[in-house]
């Protein structure tokens, strides 16, 4: 043990075998939050009420669909590890199990719906 | 491995006798403000497929939201946000290994809630 260092320790490690994965991801993602969630809120939140050419043609610029669509894939992707936590924290055996998953569907269905809605827009 | 401490190992907090603390309660507040935000996201994804759909499903949708009761979930859904990420960014600082005695932890619990609040009303005065 003596010449092996923490990080080769940990790899491979923990009740998953996946070692700190699950909370580097995490960690991460919430960094890269801290930095979309702005960018974000401030383009979209304005498009609220307004009228539905003006939001096409704003979800059509480069700086609110890029926004939106990041706020969709790391922020579903950064719930989906939250979730995950909060089940393993309070589910045990097969509901568990079920439960992962079908949070899973929930995240990546909704992020998918958003994705190809902003798509459909910009084109 | 046999446990040679069994018995008197530390016990998880029971809710019965747990005395509140702003951490607990900041802490709480972090992860019901996380699951709550799904709903929030699922209003979004929803106005997005409007807009994408057509122009009347659009009217409907949008007209919901921006409602006095979507307004008011709106808002709770900015509120949720800053406070998650103001929450979150203490989960960063503490992983840096700083802020974690009782006193400091308390300081920046105040900051988030504070703090929350204030971003909230910024953003709804920006937007």
């Amino acid at each position: 043990m003596a010449y092996m260092t923490d990080r080769k320790r940990v790899i491979g490690l923990g009740s998953a075998k996946s070692g700190t994965d699950h909370f580097w991801k995490t960690t991460f993602t919430s960094v890269a939050l801290l930095i979309i969630l702005p960018m974000f809120l401030f383009s979209f939140g304005p498009l609220l009420g307004e009228s539905y050419a003006d939001v096409q043609a704003a979800l059509s610029r480069p700086f609110p669909a890029v926004s939106a669509a990041l706020m969709l894939i790391v922020g579903f992707y950064h719930f989906r590890l939250g979730i995950q936590m909060v089940i393993e924290d309070y589910m045990q055996g097969l509901s568990r199990k079920i439960a992962i998953i079908a949070m899973a569907c929930v995240s990546y269905g909704l992020m998918a719906i958003g994705l190809v809605s902003l798509a459909q827009i910009a084109l | 491995m046999a446990d040679v401490n069994r018995g008197n190992r530390p016990l998880s907090p029971h809710l019965q006798i747990y005395r509140k603390q702003l951490n607990s309660a900041t802490s709480i507040l972090n992860r019901i403000t996380g699951i709550a935000l799904l709903g929030g996201a699922v209003l979004v994804v929803w106005w997005l497929m409007a807009v994408a759909t057509s122009e009347s499903y659009f009217a409907t949708v949008d007209g919901l939201m921006t409602s006095v009761l979507g307004d008011i979930v709106m808002t709770l859904c900015v509120l949720a946000l800053w406070y998650h990420a103001l929450a979150g960014v203490r989960h960063l600082v503490w992983d840096m290994g700083l802020g974690l005695d009782p006193e400091d932890a308390d300081k920046m619990g105040w900051g988030i809630i504070i703090g929350s609040f204030a971003l909230t009303f910024l953003t709804i005065i920006a937007i």
